[in-house]
């Protein structure tokens, strides 16, 4: 027997990769006009296994997403591939790791689920912390970089088998995860926060029929002065500039000068 | 006046790029060369619900209206015009008539395997020796006891041998002529009903068309759709619909074509200098963008008021003339601005060229928009 599952995801709202990102002059930030926006797409992968995990256990999916309104459009998003409500909070203004984190365990705290999972990190500032942080806190247990054996051309992949594999008495999560050099495999005590990375799974697309269904379920407001979290930065940009271009490359006569330049200007080998 | 595409229709045409980005763009090309019809590829589209965009919820559908199934079919020809013309013609004609004119016990067997893409659906309304002509088909059906009799064909059926489900005209009562005409819905597998594949088409080549013929076919009365005689004025009304996906099919395909051809001038150089910077090819994309964006919002505003409940047949033939003209003229002129690559199929404009081509035809021809745009426009001259 199957013990249902409530989980918990997070939709951030990221820059759209495919629009062009250009950082403003004065180096205070990247210029808004023209860019598009989407859910970040680890988020993305852990709505994806959230719903099915609950697809085979059933139980409840949730979503989060802290910002402005604009963040129903990926909440919205969320819950057209499936998930059953959502939660925004409403802030806008700059938030740090800390804060987001902070608040996240504040809505953890209040929707008592059985996993958070989220995702390993946010394409914009890539600072892959927060899940850490929110486990730490609430005390729970965590397995990062959530991954799998089978590639993502797999019949498990296409049958959409859920990576993550639940005890049989429902107190326990077995990771595969993500590390230096190949794949470990963790096992924590539930409630735990899991963070996705890449090769975890393919997500859905939105079905038509669910983007319908997603205009009538329900997004409930929070904010953070309602969850009691102090959402003031406690680390400032000071600028911001693009990478530099990289530089032409070029060309070698044959294999002797490739490694001789490796060793001698490369020194990679 | 908000111009904006509604939330739902945003969000249908970002999952829908999606997945063509991914599943359609690396293999249009082969599936034209090969004449091939992509059944896994429409079976996904059917599990995403793309082949039941206005279908109703309680039968499976999206319940989305004609607005969305233009953004959908826009989004699709961008990347493959056949494909596009697959979803327009199984959600627009076959589905729709069921949809519209269907009982309830036939929306009830039909609709939601359509929906599903379970099964797929074909329109009989073209014969070998009539098209714009509608009205003049040969194909008949004589009446035995609770039972119909169907002989005659039917030409260039989209969906023709890879249907399962068909919705065919018939002659039930000649000397009514428009009035004496009556729908039927059959299956594939029946006894006399048969199908032959036409291949070689210019364009849209990855599209199934086929003859269909019947010879003594028997059609239980339960499976006439709508009343007797009144199957022509019901297939104006699908036309009417059909028109405005068409042309969204258009657009999408001249937008595909605008895409490539920017992408080429930005990166071909001549007399040291990318082509973009020319005058000559700059204005050309100008107009490229500027009548495709017009075109685009005819196709809107026919499909709002029909969203609307409002008449829009005369609005459907503007936006589906422009529309595929427009389509055709962009799309000459990306072959243009790619030079001799651009008459290669190396490069995917000439396909985009041969099937805008087929938006000037079918569904109705530029000459029968006109006639019907005049008909009502200069009523009393």
């Amino acid at each position: 027997m199957l013990f249902p599952m409530k989980i918990l995801v997070t939709a951030k709202r990221v820059e759209d990769p495919e629009s062009k990102i250009k950082v403003k002059p004065d180096g205070t930030g990247i210029v808004p006009e023209g860019l598009k926006y989407k859910i970040n797409p680890f988020d993305e992968i852990a709505v994806e296994e959230a719903l099915r995990l609950v697809a085979k256990h059933k139980g409840e999916t949730v979503v989060v997403s802290i910002g402005g309104k604009e963040v129903h459009e990926q909440l919205r998003h969320a819950m057209a591939m499936g998930v059953d409500r959502a939660v925004w909070v409403n802030h806008t203004g700059p938030l740090d790791q800390m804060a987001i984190a902070g608040l996240l365990k504040k809505v953890c705290e209040k929707e008592k689920p059985d996993m958070a999972i989220l995702g390993k990190q946010s394409i914009d500032d890539d600072q892959n912390q927060v899940g850490q942080y929110m486990a730490e806190w609430l005390g729970w247990g965590q397995a990062t970089f959530a991954s799998k054996h089978e590639s993502l051309d797999s019949d498990a992949e296409k049958s959409k088998t859920p990576a993550l594999v639940v005890g049989a008495d429902g107190k326990t999560v077995k990771v595969v995860r993500e590390v230096d050099g190949g794949l470990g495999t963790v096992e924590c005590t539930l409630p735990a926060v899991v963070t996705t990375d890449l090769r975890l799974n393919q997500p859905r697309y939105a079905p038509l029929p669910g983007i319908m269904k997603a205009k009538s379920k329900p997004i409930e407001e929070l904010t953070p002065a309602g969850l009691g979290v102090d959402v003031a930065p406690k680390l400032t940009v000071l600028k911001m500039s693009a990478p530099a271009p990289r530089k032409a490359g070029i060309k070698v006569p044959d294999v002797a000068t490739l490694m001789q330049k490796l060793k001698t200007e490369a020194k990679v080998i | 006046m908000n111009l904006e595409l509604p939330e739902d229709c945003q969000a249908l045409k970002r999952s829908l790029r999606e997945f063509c980005e991914k599943h359609v763009k690396p293999k249009a090309r082969e599936w034209d060369r090969t004449e091939a019809f992509p059944l896994e590829t429409v079976r996904e589209l059917g599990r995403m619900g793309v082949l039941g965009v206005r279908v109703p919820e309680e039968y499976g559908g999206a319940g989305m209206g004609a607005l969305a199934l233009a953004v959908a079919t826009e989004e699709i020809a961008r990347y493959d015009g056949s494909l596009a013309l697959t979803v327009a013609s199984h959600n627009g004609l076959g589905t729709s008539h069921l949809r519209i004119f269907g009982n309830d016990a036939q929306k009830k067997k039909y609709l939601p395997k359509l929906a599903t893409g379970e099964w797929l659906g074909a329109w009989g309304l073209t014969e070998p020796g009539s098209g714009s002509d509608a009205a003049g088909m040969k194909t008949t059906a004589v009446k035995r006891g609770d039972k119909w009799v169907l002989n005659g064909s039917k030409m260039f059926i989209t969906q023709g041998t890879v249907g399962d489900v068909f919705v065919v005209l018939a002659v039930t009562d000649a000397a009514a002529k428009q009035k004496g005409i009556t729908a039927f819905v059959l299956e594939k597998g029946w006894p006399g009903f048969t199908q032959r594949a036409i291949h070689g088409k210019m364009g849209m080549r990855s599209s199934d068309t086929a003859e269909l013929h019947f010879e003594n076919v028997e059609v239980p009365d339960s499976h006439r759709v709508g009343e007797a005689g009144q199957g022509f004025i019901d297939t104006l009304k699908i036309l009417d619909g059909g028109r405005i996906t068409i042309g969204a099919l258009a657009v999408g395909l001249g937008r595909g074509a605008l895409e490539e051809a920017v992408r080429y001038a930005k990166d071909r150089t001549a007399f040291g200098h990318p082509i973009a910077e020319f005058q000559a090819l700059r204005w050309m994309m100008s107009d490229m963008k500027t009548e495709l964006d017009a075109a685009q919002l005819l196709v809107w505003r026919a499909a709002t008021l029909a969203d609307a409940g409002q008449r829009f047949s005369v609005e459907a033939s503007m936006a589906k003339l422009v529309s595929s003209e427009v389509a055709t003229r962009a799309c000459n002129k990306a072959v243009q601005i790619h030079g001799g690559y651009g008459y290669t199929r190396e490069f995917p404009v000439e396909r985009y060229l041969r099937d805008a081509k087929l938006c000037e035809i079918g569904e109705g021809t530029s000459e029968v928009q006109r006639t019907i745009i005049a008909r009502e426009k200069l009523k009393g001259v």
